[in-house]
């Protein structure tokens, strides 16, 4: 047994000896131990919090201390989904023991309108309702029951109108949040007159909600000026901070906002945490106290805003061979009541809707519908996901159409030299990527054996089919709003020699704090257990970008290293002046823990604490700060093309299911997954996204259905009736691995790749699986309909429906 | 308020809190115990998982619950033990040292929750040593919602785990010295709020005559929803799980017929061991039936008092032709569970009476039982509907055919139509079309957000066909195993 002490070299040696002896014992554990020894970058080390994780010591935004009278806040949500607000009486709810405060629309003392790109978003209901769930009050109490119980005293009377639900229905009568925008490359129309065949089909892709387990929570102080200090699980620091600002009616400056962790984010934390912070810090000003809000479950889904659900369309002409010669799709995105992100996410999708494919000569178009639900928002993938789905449809169509495998005709449609430029302009860089890494990944996971096996297990069997698919991704890495591509980041070294850095990015389990410090590591020559990382805060790290978009280690790890490079050259700068010896300033570096100069026997060394301390006395700054912005990219929205991604992420996964067709149920056997990180930054940090990534995405596909009324009102609101995938879906065979030997070949973080969303998508091949194993009924003739999320139900019922078109 | 007395990882406490507290609530809000998370407060997410032990024959035995859901009450004379508790002297828990070397947390909020459910596992593992099979893992696991990992990392702690040395910390074994236990009072006329905890049933009859207002609880898993949930008050309780009477199971005869009085106070993992014997089938929908932690809370007498007509067990029982038995100061009576079901929600029981007990007929003469629940999700789901059939073939003709379901009609109900197309037929392709007709017949299913009027109907029907091919093409796999048998 060992003893949890502080994270120092004894500390990792010892693990390394428990995990050697887990090894031993069984296999299971995956290999995760650095051989350099010094866990810097590239190396697998633990999360930074791994041990304050399970042992309960990390603190969470509900779990932080308050002073004995803070006050909690209850909010009061409107029922209806689309109305006028024609009363609202709070004189019950003020009289109730234990409420302290009460806030409407009109206690607001700045800005009303807290949209965060643009604007339509009130943060309290003024007069017009647009959601079930929309904010119509505040209560702040002793207690957060005394608080919500008093939200149920109050009286509301709303003239309920009826509510717009259905996107296609809004799309005809250009009903949008924003302007449709459309990508056009080469004559589409030319391409569907002169088809062989065109072949057409649609597809409702269901939205998810984020279930992050902690749920949306903040805790504002007021400060001694008229200010505020607001710790929040939030993605994006710097525009809570001026959306606190701004309904305050005060400076930047006196907001400053830190986000120590996230109980996960997923994009539902990059807008639709600030509401709360600005709820609470008007009530904090109001009153002087310390103001906690966390929503309950409920109210959290019922208030914020989920995965866009997407109606997509495509028309396509192919050729003999099933080869994509042009066509159109459209997608239009459900963005609920006001723009919120969808302006970027209904890009993402028209960005996404070729996925690994070249599209020929193609147009896309993109709605952004407006209904009265809460306003859809980010959510890993950012609509990616949800265009990438139009593209994955029509290929096991078209396969189906010209009698191949789906496989198959994926592969014919890739991008490769000839048909490189996708329908926005930009030209697929390692396109070669792609295929080899799905050649390798066809071959080890024995697609065609099992392909084989699948068909003749199909033959003799009725009831039970099974279904096999193979899925790409190809994801671009970059904001698509330019001015987002930015990151800063600050370093300082103690004259101990210990070293901390910030940044502006967000931890919510990702492991981007880990990336960054081992970052600074390697840069610094330094031991991981040499660099600590603090609470991303809005004063020492400014105007920052959300962690959004898979870009925060790139980013973020960019501008550590420029701010480890600078004060490296600096270091080095003294030491060839300092040292009477006359260190070679030419070859210096820092390794191991030391400034070495020269090689072989010239070679000299100085001790990292040593240096430190040596330039301290001799007045070198040992503070820096660094910067960094993605080169090349541009998108030139009035002509839909450009270069928006600096580059590619690629990846690939096979599923295999078993579907009773009879009940719908269905389980999935195996699942083979190789994927495309560049260069990994930490394989088992990577290794973990690539998993979650892929569970998520197929919960979003298979179990987790949004469920509203015919009036607009949430009615899969709580886990209870809205199911993530939990331990048993887990697949029993589960083969994940990093391709290796490729890295970025542009020069981001170490040629690194961004991991967050991509393999999200991975998991659209338990989808496509599904239609495969349903396919088998006609004998692979027809296509299923299958929209998503593909729930027992919807297996049943197509099951249902092509087996009545068969006969 | 009234005071409960337990061991928090070892150590004594003292507590007085309202009736309405939940474990979690003690821990965050009254001792400043942050470690245990609320990530739902209905007791399906698993974050605040924590392991309740009760010392029998002088070891300690540790099972999880949610503490969200669970009454504070409950842990008078228990042992609480959270993940605060576990690591010793700095040294942690083989739990917590597999899930950090297996990179098993994210972004932690779950992990906690998940931490726990291993201990209980651990410890289990270490008293009872058995195989750590898929379906164990899944068991332990099932109820623990983690959105970041995919599961794989807690997979490999799991199995991990046990080749990690451990000494048996000095509180595991820790047990709360009688005199240190309040008696609590029965009297509750006394008193505005209170938790009662009669230990007879004879005790309980007084006090449901003398408070009829007060509610009953056992495991709470679905009456604390009205707390945290509906904001609903429940400051009267009175406490069914310390009745002995309640929390027997007892091998009887009845109207000539051999079976089992199951206490209502029984909980769904102290069925496992019985229905493993001699109702497999019923066994498997146990597994499937709320998560470990629900399991080794909610009792047979709550979900048939709870009267949900989407409740797993009282199909099967209906189908089983079990009875019920009621019991006030005046006496006991005894219902055929289908007379128990008045309406949505309202059952037969008087103001004044419990269930005491639950009797389950063996199945005789090669009777076979099937159970299919159809759900969203495989585990730790409510179902949409679910199918319990009992019969027996006597020469290729049904007979004794019995046929309920749950999720269909505003009680769970049997579809005396579709038996009577059955009974006494052939096994035909004829006779099962007929029955699935019937079904239309038997019930008017609605759409929820658990599915569609449409799809219960069809899938009613098609479990009446996956029925005729279980029958008619045994050569055949009709089913998928991990979810029927």
């Amino acid at each position: 047994m060992r003893t949890l002490t502080k994270l120092d070299g004894d500390s990792s040696r010892a693990r390394r000896e428990l995990h050697d002896q887990i090894q031993g014992a069984g296999p299971l554990a995956r290999h995760t131990v650095d051989s350099t020894g010094q866990r810097q970058a590239g190396s697998a080390s633990f999360h930074e919090s791994a041990e304050k994780h399970v042992t309960g010591k990390a603190a969470y935004i509900d779990d932080l201390a308050v002073p004995a009278d803070a006050l909690h806040v209850a909010l009061g949500l409107s029922p209806v989904a689309h109305g006028t607000l024609t009363q609202l009486d709070l004189n019950k709810v003020k009289e109730a023991p234990g409420v302290v405060d009460v806030i409407t629309f009109h206690e607001v003392p700045g800005h009303t309108d807290i949209g965060p790109v643009f604007p339509g978003d009130p943060i309290f209901v003024d007069q017009e309702i647009s959601y079930a769930g929309q904010c119509l009050f505040a209560v702040a109490a002793t207690s957060l029951q005394v608080a919500r119980r008093a939200v149920k005293l109050a009286t509301i009377s709303i003239d309920e109108q009826p509510a717009s639900l259905d996107p296609v229905a809004a799309t005809e009568r250009g009903e949008f949040v924003r302007p449709t925008h459309v990508q056009t490359r080469g004559d589409w129309q030319q391409a569907l007159d002169q088809a062989d065949q065109i072949i057409e089909g649609e597809l409702f892709v269901g939205g998810q909600e984020h279930f992050y387990l902690e749920g949306q929570a903040c805790v504002v102080h007021p400060t001694e000026d008229e200010g505020v200090i607001v710790y929040t699980s939030n993605q994006h620091p710097s525009e809570t901070q001026k959306l606190v600002a701004e309904v305050l009616d005060i400076p930047f400056h006196a907001v400053t906002v830190e986000v120590r962790r996230m109980g996960g984010g997923f994009g539902g934390k990059e807008t639709q945490a600030s509401p709360w912070a600005c709820i609470a810090a008007i009530i904090a000003r109001r009153t002087g106290k310390t103001v906690r809000l966390r929503l309950p479950r409920s109210d959290d889904m019922h208030a914020t805003g989920k995965r866009h659900p997407f109606h997509n369309r495509y028309r396509l002409a192919i050729d003999a061979e099933g080869v994509i010669q042009g066509g159109e799709i459209t997608v239009i995105g459900d963005c609920g009541y006001s723009p919120d992100l969808s302006d970027a996410i209904v890009d993402r999708a028209m960005f996404h809707a070729d996925n690994a494919y070249s599209l020929g000569d193609a147009q896309v178009v993109g709605h952004r519908a407006k209904t009265h639900t809460a306003s859809n928002t980010a959510f890993r993938g950012f609509g990616g996901p949800q265009g990438m789905m139009i593209i994955e449809a029509a290929m096991d169509d078209i396969a189906r159409q010209v009698g191949e495998d789906p496989l198959t005709v994926r592969k014919r449609n890739f991008y490769r030299d000839g048909r490189e430029v996708t329908h926005y302009g930009q030209q697929v860089d390692q396109r070669q990527l792609l295929h080899t890494l799905v050649e390798t990944l066809e071959s080890d996971s024995e697609y065609w054996v099992r392909r084989k096996a699948v068909s003749d297990f199909n033959a003799t069997s009725p009831v039970i089919k099974r279904g096999l698919a193979l899925t790409p991704v190809k994801f671009g890495i970059s904001f698509t709003a330019q001015h987002l591509n930015q990151a800063g980041a600050l370093l300082h070294v103690y004259t101990d020699g210990s070293v901390m850095i910030n940044h502006g990015g967000t931890e919510m389990g990702q492991g981007l704090h880990t990336k960054i410090c081992q970052v600074v590591a390697r840069e610094l020559g330094l031991d991981l257990d040499k660099v600590r990382i603090t609470a991303t805060r809005t004063d020492k790290v400014p105007n920052t970008s959300p962690t959004a978009a898979s870009s925060g280690a790139d980013l973020n790890g960019m501008a550590a290293r420029d701010a480890a490079g600078k004060l490296r050259e600096r270091l080095f700068d003294f030491a060839a002046g300092h040292y009477s010896e006359g260190l070679d300033r030419e070859g210096m570096r820092l390794e191991d823990g030391m400034l070495v100069a020269g090689f072989g026997e010239s070679e000299r060394t100085i001790p990292w604490g040593e240096l430190v301390q040596t330039a301290y006395l001799n007045r070198v700054s040992l503070s820096e700060k660094g910067f960094y912005a993605t080169p090349l990219i541009h998108y030139d929205r009035s002509i839909g093309q450009g270069r928006p991604f600096y580059y590619y992420a690629f990846g690939a996964a096979v599923a295999e299911v078993s579907v009773d067709t009879l009940s719908g149920e269905y389980q999935v056997d195996r699942v083979d997954i190789l994927h495309d990180v560049g260069d990994s930054l930490n394989p088992a940090i990577d290794i973990g996204q690539v998993e979650g990534g892929f569970i998520q995405g197929m919960g979003w596909l298979t179990s987790e259905e949004l469920k509203w009324n015919d009036k607009g009102v949430l009615v899969s609101d709580g886990p209870a009736t809205y199911k993530i995938p939990t331990f048993g879906d887990l697949p029993p065979v589960f083969n994940v691995a990093l391709l290796e030997g490729h890295p970025n070949s542009m020069a981001s973080l170490y040629r690194s790749k961004a991991v967050g969303e991509p393999p999200f998508m991975l998991g659209i091949c338990v989808w496509s699986a599904l239609r495969d194993a349903l396919s088998s009924l006609t004998d692979y003739a027809i296509s299923p309909h299958l929209d998503t999320p593909a729930t027992p139900e919807r297996v049943m019922l197509a099951a249902n429906a092509i087996r009545k078109r068969v006969l | 308020m009234a005071t409960i007395a337990f061991l928090l990882n070892g150590t004594p406490q003292r507590c007085d809190v309202s009736p309405d507290t939940s474990i979690l609530t003690l821990l965050r809000e009254h001792l400043a115990q942050t470690g245990t998370k609320e990530g739902c407060a209905s007791g399906d997410c698993g974050a605040c998982t924590v392991a309740i032990g009760e010392s029998t024959t002088g070891t300690q035995r540790y099972t999880s619950a949610n503490a969200c859901i669970t009454p504070a009450h409950q842990l008078q004379g228990r042992h609480l033990v959270t993940v605060e508790g576990l690591s010793e002297k700095g040294h942690l828990h083989p739990a917590q040292e597999a899930m950090i070397e297996c990179h098993g947390s994210q972004c932690g909020f779950c992990t906690p929750g998940i931490v726990m459910s291993l201990f209980t596992l651990h410890s289990d593992l270490t008293q009872r040593p058995s195989p750590l099979t898929p379906e164990r893992l899944e068991a332990a696991l099932g109820g623990n919602l983690c959105r970041c990992t995919g599961y794989r990392p807690i997979r490999d702690a799991a199995l991990s785990m046990n080749a990690i040395p451990y000494q048996r910390p000095q509180w595991f074994d820790a047990t709360l010295p009688d005199s240190e236990i309040d008696t609590q009072p029965s009297d509750s006329s006394q008193t505005v709020a209170f938790f009662a905890q009669p230990a007879s049933l004879a005790e309980l009859a007084q006090l449901r005559q003398s408070s009829p207002q007060a509610r009953l609880v056992a495991g709470g898993t679905d009456l604390w929803l009205e707390s945290t949930q509906r904001l609903a008050p429940l400051d009267q309780l009175i406490d069914v799980s310390r009745v002995a009477e309640l929390l027997t199971i007892e091998e009887a005869q009845l109207e000539n017929q051999t079976g089992w009085w199951i206490g209502a106070g029984v909980t769904y993992t102290q069925l496992e061991p019985l229905f493993e014997a001699h109702f497999p089938a019923f066994a498997h929908l146990l597994h499937r039936l709320g998560s470990q932690q629900i399991r080794n809370r909610g009792t047979l007498g709550g979900n048939i008092a709870n009267a949900s007509p989407i409740g797993d067990t009282p199909p099967v029982l209906l189908a089983l032709g079990a009875q019920v038995e009621l019991a006030s100061v005046t006496g006991k009576r005894r219902l055929a569970l289908e007379d128990f079901f008045l309406d949505y929600k309202k059952t037969a029981l008087a103001a004044d009476e419990v269930i005491s007990r639950i009797f389950i007929p063996q199945l005789v003469d090669s009777s076979q039982l099937r159970v299919w629940k159809l759900s969203k999700r495989r585990e730790d789901d409510i179902s949409a509907l679910l199918g319990a059939f009992s019969y027996r073939v006597e020469q290729n003709v049904l007979r004794d055919v019995r046929i309920a379901f749950g999720g269909m009609a505003a009680t769970p109900r049997r579809a005396l139509a579709a038996e009577a197309a059955l009974e006494g037929s052939a096994i035909t392709r004829e006779a099962f079309r007929a029955a699935q007709q019937a079904l239309e017949d038997d019930f008017q299913p609605m759409s929820d957000v658990r599915g569609s009027q449409h799809y219960r109907q069809q899938a009613a029907q098609n479990l009446i066909e996956r029925l005729y091919l279980s029958l008619s093409a045994t050569d055949q796999e009709v089913m998928l195993h991990a979810y029927a048998h």
